[in-house]
């Protein structure tokens, strides 16, 4: 096993000890307990595991740790919680938007990202940013609908 | 939501409730009368419910949440029945050592079947509370009122369900003697209740079985043959053994599996037990290609389901018409592999699964494990999707199979990707056959249909063992016979017997037992298909007869409630009768009755034509649903809207790809789905009919968006497709 791999996860920092090419995923669920990102594919085509690392939604299912360090890793804990959510959590509740809810981790953090980046998508902005994101329930409408509502509550 | 018996402690605390708890035999069942829904298997009042010192009441469903937010309806429904606040109510679900067995959540069953058990044991409970306290307070049951649990005289006296609880005798045979309210008195029922389980989902709570962690537990991953019939020639053991972090390898006939301390060293683990295996298969897979004309070559016993006014000679007519239908092998493709968690411990094997049945299961695991169901607890605990039979039954055998060699200490085993499309079992292959004849006035004279698919179920069930390790065992099991779901649900032939008033008409089921794909239950079963094509099939008629397809349907029904939804739909979308066809843009209708006994849905749909690629886009969805009385108005469009876009998704772009030796659609390139940029508007318009039992609405959606997909591409290009799924390649051929 190689030297600690150094994590900064939702502004604290984690010493592991984990193989460098260990996928970020495996860290989050299974070493740091954290529920959000899923595991859906381990190919990086479905997003149910995405994570903001330096604000860019990534695939952890794909993302070594050693890549990941130094660069703070935002997770759907990192964003809020029940009791305070953030903005677009809350917008996703607003709009009742999940079904089953297995791929609504990458739907929130995909849709962070894109108001980050831009703050006032248009609705073919929204479809495109989450366009590698899948949903099999069909929760896409409603998906839509929180993203489009978070935009407005986020807007300064 | 319900919570996650996710440590030992809560664990052993659970066990304790169920010791205290009976699940009582039937007493002079011979002599007792039916009672509603699944009361009538599950007869005693507290098999459903128990009313705590604490203030609160918990509810035990054998029904299971898998996203349809069912445990949010069910609450609505003992809330409004017991005269308590929502927030007042647990619920058990899913639990062989607390639940009633309801069998299989499936089929849009879960409010015609356990809703209205709940509904009944609430009203009977709270009848025994307020007859109990009108003892007590000195009035008569019907002078007294209940308000969030406390019940109140007149003169202003109360006693509250809390402090009645341990008097209360619900450990009795339930009568169904007790109306439930009418619906002018509901508070909850019919009204938007949020989702229970969302809040948790959006902020990364545990929630699902993936989410499990127990202490100890170890991470298992297995590596199923590379075709359906390979054998195990060679297998190198220690070359897997020695991976990084393995702490078992299990190996049971062609079996093969590994357990490691860490989930990313199992999956390692896994690669290297494919480089120790050596297979042989000398067994071949039918060709792609001619995988229809193969299927109908098949043997097949011929059921006729539907036979009328053959006895008198046809009718002179006017034209005849014949049109094939095909429907492809498509897979569940839950987003989330299949998962479970198992331990053996003192003799007693602990499966938390996402399986569709915590009972059938359990009999199967029994089967598959040689053991006593009694030593057996199967828990469910949420998972992906499902969409009917998918791998979770599967995997929790190789869970269990895994925790059997593995010392004691639990183990989490998920599907890898491949593994959950290479040995899922599909939504069978399908072949509709439909002949018409018509008459003066664009009469329908003459109906002819014929289905040929497989058994639309292959779920765990009576005899044999329906679970993919058990099959592969060196002592392996025999998958139960392949079964016909009778009418008038039906499988295969579901929603084959045209709603239709047709005078002459001619239904067979032509069922084919070999299965050359592995098959089983997905949504809406064969009503997808039939309805697809008898849909399609009503528009080709309408044409030829020159008819407005909406006014055509209307002609050839008498069903009140039909007319009334597909009335509705046409009125919403502002459908016009005479919009020319052939322009690249279309606009398609459909209509069904679920099962001809579930809900009512007509939906219109506009689709545009790339013509440079062939693609067609679904723009706008447009439905009107009956489902009568409707428990949470949101959660109802949720699920119909959910159905529009999976069966957008089924009918544009899906198909399981395959070549002579195994399943090759094996990831999400191999199979793609619809994404954000394809997905349709959508509107839905519910015809509340809160006088009328609550109709399954989970399936309503499925075959007449397929159908009026293919109306509206029709319309735009001017050409009829009848082979699903309609790619660009295939209308490229044609309208390009």
């Amino acid at each position: 096993m190689a030297d600690a791999i150094e994590l900064s996860i939702n502004g604290k920092m984690h010493r592991l000890r984990v193989s460098p090419d260990t996928p970020l995923l495996y860290v989050l669920r299974n070493d740091l307990e954290l529920n959000g990102a899923k595991f859906g594919c381990g190919l990086a085509q479905c997003g149910a595991c995405t994570v903001l690392v330096e604000g860019d939604a990534v695939r952890s299912c794909s993302y070594p740790v050693a890549a990941a360090q130094g660069r703070p890793i935002i997770t759907i804990e990192g964003l809020g919680s029940v009791d305070r959510p953030h903005p677009v959590q809350r917008a996703f509740i607003a709009e009742q938007a999940a079904q089953c809810g297995y791929c609504i981790n990458g739907m929130v953090m995909a849709a962070t990202a894109l108001l980050q980046r831009n703050p006032n998508p248009d609705h073919a902005a929204i479809r495109q940013a989450l366009a590698g994101n899948l949903c099999r329930c069909g929760t896409h409408a409603r998906i839509l609908r929180a993203v489009a509502r978070a935009a407005l509550e986020m807007a300064p | 939501m319900t919570g996650l018996a996710l440590t030992r402690r809560r664990f052993g605390q659970a066990i304790a409730l169920t010791i205290a708890f009976s699940m009582a035999p039937r007493v002079g069942a011979a002599e007792a009368a039916k009672l509603p829904g699944s009361l009538e298997g599950n007869r005693m009042l507290d098999a459903w419910l128990r009313v705590n010192p604490d203030g609160t009441v918990t509810l035990f469903t054998g029904k299971v949440e898998l996203g349809q937010g069912i445990l949010t309806a069910l609450r609505q429904i003992a809330a409004d029945e017991l005269d308590v606040a929502p927030s007042r109510i647990r619920i058990v679900s899913g639990d062989t050592a607390q639940t009633p067995d309801e069998g299989f959540t499936a089929g849009s069953q879960s409010i015609e079947h356990g809703g209205i058990a709940v509904r009944y044991a609430c009203a009977e409970a709270r009848g025994i509370l307020v007859k109990l306290a009108a003892a007590k307070l000195h009035g008569a049951p019907d002078e007294l009122t209940v308000e969030d649990g406390t019940i109140a005289a007149r003169d202003g006296k109360s006693l509250t369900y809390w402090a009645l609880s341990a008097e209360a005798q619900l450990r009795r045979e339930a009568t169904a003697s007790v109306m439930p309210k009418p619906p002018e008195r509901l508070r909850y029922v019919g009204k938007s209740a949020p989702r229970l389980d969302i809040p948790a989902k959006v902020t990364g709570r545990a929630s699902f079985v993936q989410d499990i962690r127990l202490p100890g537990m170890l991470f298992g991953r297995v590596l199923r043959p590379p075709t359906y019939g390979a054998e195990l020639v060679s297998f190198d053991d220690a070359r897997v053994r020695r991976a990084v972090g393995v702490v078992a390898v299990v190996r049971d006939g062609r079996f093969l599996g590994v357990v490691a301390g860490r989930e990313e060293q199992a999956i390692a683990a896994r690669d290297e037990l494919a480089r120790a295996a050596t297979w042989r298969d000398e067994t071949a897979l039918p060709a792609s290609a001619d995988i229809y004309s193969y299927l109908k070559s098949l043997p097949a016993e011929d059921h006729v389901i539907s036979d009328k006014g053959g006895d008198t000679p046809p009718p002179a007519a006017l034209s005849s018409h014949a049109a094939t239908y095909t429907r492809p092998y498509t897979a569940h493709a839950s987003i989330g592999p299949s998962c479970a968690v198992a331990q053996f411990k003192d003799g007693l094997l602990t499966v938390w699964t996402h399986t569709q049945g915590v009972f059938p299961l359990r009999r199967d695991l029994a089967k598959a494990l040689d053991m006593d169901v009694a030593k057996i607890r199967c828990i469910h605990v949420q998972g992906s999707g499902c969409y009917g039979h998918n791998g979770a039954d599967d995997v929790a055998l190789d869970a269990a199979l895994l925790a059997r060699g593995s010392g004691g200490r639990p183990v989490k085993v998920q599907w890898m990707r491949d593994d959950e499309f290479g040995w899922e079992p599909n939504g069978p292959a399908m072949i509709v056959e439909l002949r018409a004849s018509l008459g003066a006035g664009g009469a329908i004279l003459d109906w002819t249909h014929d289905v040929w698919t497989n058994t639309h179920s292959t779920r765990p069930q009576q005899d044999g063992c329906n679970l993919l390790a058990s099959w592969h065992l060196a002592q392996p099991k025999a998958p139960g016979k392949p079964a016909i779901i009778p009418q008038p649900a039906g499988g295969g032939d579901r929603n084959a017997i045209p709603l239709y008033d047709l005078p002459r008409q001619r239904v067979t089921h032509h069922f084919i037992r070999q299965m050359p794909i592995r098959v089983s239950a997905l949504r809406a079963l064969g009503a997808y298909a039939n309805i697809f094509a008898i849909e399609s099939f009503m528009d080709e008629l309408a044409k030829a007869a020159r008819v407005d397809p909406v006014e055509f349907r209307m002609r050839h029904l008498n069903d009140e409630r039909a007319i009334a939804a597909i009335k509705a739909a046409a009125t919403y979308a502002g459908w016009q009768p005479g919009v020319p066809g052939g322009t690249g843009k279309g606009r398609g209708f459909a209509f069904a009755k679920y099962k001809n006994l579930s809900a009512y849905l007509a939906v219109v749909v506009d689709v545009e034509i790339e013509r440079r690629s062939g693609q067609a886009r679904v723009t706008k969805a447009m439905a009107a649903i009956d489902a009568g009385q409707v428990i949470n108005p949101d959660g109802l469009i949720n699920q119909t809207e959910g159905g529009i876009i999976q069966a957008a998704s089924w009918t544009l772009k899906e198909q399981v790809r395959f070549d002579a030796e195994r399943i090759t659609s094996r990831d999400w390139s191999g199979y793609p789905i619809i994404t954000f940029p394809e997905v349709p508007d959508i509107k839905v318009t519910v015809l509340d009919r809160p006088g009328e039992r609550p109709l399954g609405a989970g399936e309503a959606a499925q075959g007449p968006t397929a159908a009026a997909i293919g109306n509206a591409i029709a319309h735009a290009t001017g050409t009829r497709f009848r082979d699903l799924p309609l790619t660009a390649d295939r209308i490229k051929r044609v309208f390009g």
